[in-house]
C-alpha cells in the first residue's frame, strides 16, 4: 500500500505511472469542453441578478480575470508540470495546508459542476420527453445514467475519455455557430435585441451581483493543468491549449449573450434550465431544436466527462501524498487511471446531484473555483519571489507581473460581494466548510505527511528560507 | 547536513475510513445544511404585482409574444416575474463574512508556512 503513495504505483516490482498521450488538443478539449456547458446553462442566472446589460459586462468582466486566470496559470503550470495542477503548485510553493485547500477547491468545484452538468442533461431529456408526449419520462434515471457512465469511461482510460471530449465539444461548439447563423442577429427578423434587452433593472449594484453568475462562462478553463502528468509537451502544450480555450470561450459566450437576450425576456432568461435550447424553441426551427438539443446534451457529457477527470486527479494526488487516506492513491494496474479516486467521487456527485437545485451547486462550485483564483493571485507573487525569472527554467513567462495578480485580487473581491449578494448564507456555509476541514488537516492529518516528499521538483532551494 | 526524515505513523484502515467519512459528511453538511435549514434562498422576494395580465406585468407585446411561444400563459409566467433578488443588505454582515474570508486565509496561509519550513528544512537540509 505504502508504494502507492509515491509518484508510481507497484505491481509485480514494475513501476506503472499515468501515460504522457495527450497534446495541445487534448487540453483544449479538456479545459473548453468543461466550460462549454457554461454557455449552455448557468450563465444566464446572471441576467436574473442584474437584467440583460449586467450580464455582458459580467460577461466581460469574468473574462478579464480568465485571462489573468490563464496567464498566471500559463507560467507556474509550464514550470510544474504535475497531476494535481494548482495543488502541485501550493505544494511546492505554499506549503502543505494550502495545497490540501487548493486540493479540495478543485475536487468540490469541479464534482459539483459535474452534478449541475447531470442535472441540466436530465432536465432537457425530461423537457423533450415531454414535448414528444412522452409525459412519464422523469429525470433522475438519466442523472444517475450520466454520471455513472461517464466515470466507467474514466475509468478505462484517459486518452479514450479525452479524445471522446476534443469530439463532443467541438460538435457543442458548432451548434452554437450554427444557431448564431442562423438567427442572423445582425439583420433581426426574429431577434428582437431591441425591444427584448430592457435595461439594468437592479442599478448599478445588480451589474455587481451579476458578476456571481459571470463566472459560470469560463469556470473550469484552468482544468487543464490537471492533466499535466499526462501531456507529452507541458511547457508548449499547456499555454496553448488554455489560452486558445480562453479565445473559443470569450466568442462562445459573446455569441451565447447575443443570442439569448434578443429572444427572451429577462425574467424568463434569468432563471431558465437550457437557455440556448430554449432559444432554438423560439426560432420554430425543429432542425435547430435537434441541433441545440445535441449540443446541449453533448456539452453536458464533455464537462461532467472532464469534470471526473480533474477532480479524480486531485482527489488521487491527494491520496498519494498522504493529505487523504493513502488508499485513494493507486492507479489501476491495465488502465493506468486514478481508479479509486473516479469511484469514490461517483456517489458524491449523484448526491449534489439528486438532492440539490441547481443555482445552489452552481453556487458551491463557483465559490470553490473563486477561493481558487484568490489563491492563485497571491501564489504568482510569492512564485516569483521565491524563484525569479531566470534562476529555473520556464515554459512560459506571463508579461506585465504583478498587475494580473492584482486585477486577478480586485475581481476576486468584488466577486465574493457578488455572491454575498443574495446567496450570503451560502458563502459563510463554504467557508465554515473550510475553516474546519484545514483545521482538520493541519491538526490531526498533518502528521501522516512525509515532509520531504513534498517537493519533487528538481528546483534551488527557495529564496528566503 | 540534512534533517534526520520525519518518520510518519501507519494509518490503520478503520482511520482511513473514519478520515474519509468524515471529510464526506463535511462536505454535504455544507451544501445541504443551509437547505435544511431553510436559510438557502434567502436573498430572494416577490413583487406585489398590480394585476396578472401582461400589461399589468410590465410586459410589452413583443415579450408577451415570447412567453406564449415558450408555453406561458400570463398566471403561470406571474410567478417568474414577480421573482426578485433582495439586494438589502447590513454592513455588520458584510464586515463578518468579509472578517471570516479574511481569516481562513490568514489561517491557511499562517500554518502552510510554518509547515513549508519542515518542508525545506528536509529535503535541503538547515540553511
Amino acid at each position: 500500500m505504502s508504494d502507492q503513495t509515491t509518484a508510481y504505483t507497484a505491481v509485480h516490482g514494475e513501476k506503472i505511472s499515468l501515460l504522457r498521450v495527450l497534446g495541445p488538443g487534448h487540453v483544449w478539449a479538456l479545459g473548453v469542453g468543461i466550460v462549454l456547458v457554461g454557455e449552455f446553462m448557468g450563465w444566464n442566472f446572471a441576467v436574473g441578478k442584474g437584467g440583460a446589460q449586467a450580464a455582458l459586462i459580467a460577461c466581460w468582466v469574468a473574462g478579464l480575470l480568465y485571462t489573468c486566470v490563464a496567464m498566471i496559470d500559463s507560467e507556474v503550470t509550464s514550470t510544474v508540470a504535475a497531476a494535481g495542477g494548482q495543488y502541485a503548485q501550493a505544494k511546492h510553493i505554499v506549503g502543505p495546508l494550502m495545497a490540501f485547500n487548493v486540493g479540495l477547491f478543485l475536487v468540490m468545484a469541479y464534482t459539483m459542476l459535474e452534478a449541475g452538468n447531470a442535472i441540466t442533461a436530465g432536465f432537457l431529456i425530461q423537457t423533450v420527453a415531454g414535448m414528444a408526449g412522452f409525459e412519464a419520462v422523469h429525470d433522475k434515471p438519466f442523472i444517475v445514467l450520466t454520471i455513472v457512465a461517464l466515470a466507467w469511461l474514466n475509468y478505462r482510460g484517459v486518452f479514450a475519455s479525452l479524445t471522446f471530449n476534443l469530439v463532443i465539444t467541438a460538435i457543442a461548439f458548432l451548434s452554437i455557430i450554427v444557431l448564431f447563423l442562423a438567427l442572423q442577429p445582425w439583420a433581426p427578423t426574429l431577434h428582437r435585441l431591441d425591444t427584448l434587452a430592457t435595461g439594468l433593472p437592479y442599478g448599478w449594484l445588480g451589474v455587481i451581483a451579476s458578476l456571481h453568475f459571470g463566472l459560470w462562462y469560463y469556470l473550469g478553463i484552468e482544468g487543464t493543468c490537471q492533466a499535466a502528468e499526462e501531456v507529452r509537451s507541458p511547457a508548449r502544450s499547456l499555454p496553448l491549449g488554455t489560452m486558445t480555450g480562453m479565445i473559443t470561450l470569450l466568442i462562445a459566450a459573446t455569441l451565447t449573450w447575443w443570442i439569448c437576450v434578443g429572444l427572451m425576456p429577462w425574467e424568463y432568461l434569468g432563471q431558465a434550465i437550457t437557455p440556448l435550447f430554449d432559444a432554438a424553441r423560439l426560432t420554430g426551427s425543429v432542425a435547430l431544436m435537434v441541433l441545440l438539443f445535441i449540443g446541449t446534451i453533448f456539452s453536458t457529457l464533455a464537462s461532467a466527462n472532464g469534470c471526473i477527470n480533474d477532480a479524480s486527479r486531485a482527489w488521487f494526488s491527494m491520496g498519494r501524498d498522504r493529505y487523504l487516506p493513502v488508499w485513494f492513491g493507486a492507479v489501476h494496474p491495465t488502465y493506468r487511471t486514478p481508479f479509486r479516486a473516479i469511484v469514490f467521487l461517483v456517489p458524491v456527485a449523484l448526491v449534489f446531484a439528486l438532492g440539490a437545485p441547481l443555482d445552489q451547486v452552481i453556487t458551491f462550485s463557483i465559490l470553490s473555483g473563486l477561493l481558487g483564483y484568490t489563491f492563485m493571485s497571491f501564489n504568482i507573487v510569492m512564485f516569483r519571489k521565491r524563484w525569479p525569472v531566470g534562476r529555473i527554467k520556464r515554459g512560459y513567462v506571463h508579461p506585465l507581473h504583478p498587475l494580473p495578480a492584482i486585477v486577478l485580487l480586485v475581481l476576486c473581491a468584488a466577486t465574493y460581494f457578488a455572491v454575498f449578494l443574495g446567496y450570503g448564507t451560502q458563502l459563510l456555509a463554504m467557508m465554515s466548510f473550510y475553516i474546519i476541514a484545514s483545521a482538520w488537516f493541519h491538526f490531526h492529518r498533518y502528521r501522516y505527511v512525509r515532509r520531504g516528499d513534498q517537493f519533487t521538483m528538481p528546483w534551488p532551494r527557495p529564496q528566503g528560507y | 547536513m540534512a534533517k534526520q526524515p520525519y518518520q510518519p505513523p501507519e494509518q490503520s484502515m478503520a482511520g482511513q475510513v473514519t478520515d474519509s467519512l468524515l471529510l464526506l459528511a463535511l462536505v454535504i453538511g455544507a451544501l445541504f445544511l443551509p437547505l435544511w435549514l431553510g436559510l438557502a434562498g434567502g436573498g430572494k422576494t416577490t413583487l406585489e404585482l398590480p394585476e396578472q395580465t401582461w400589461a399589468g406585468m410590465a410586459q410589452t407585446p413583443a415579450m408577451q409574444a415570447q412567453w406564449e411561444q415558450l408555453g406561458y400563459t400570463e398566471e403561470t409566467a406571474a410567478e417568474l416575474i414577480a421573482s426578485r433578488f433582495d439586494y438589502s443588505f447590513s454592513w455588520g454582515a458584510l464586515a463578518l463574512t468579509a472578517l471570516v474570508i479574511i481569516a481562513y486565509f490568514g489561517f491557511v496561509f499562517r500554518f502552510s508556512e510554518q509547515e513549508y519550513r519542515e518542508v525545506i528544512d528536509e529535503k535541503f537540509g538547515k540553511p
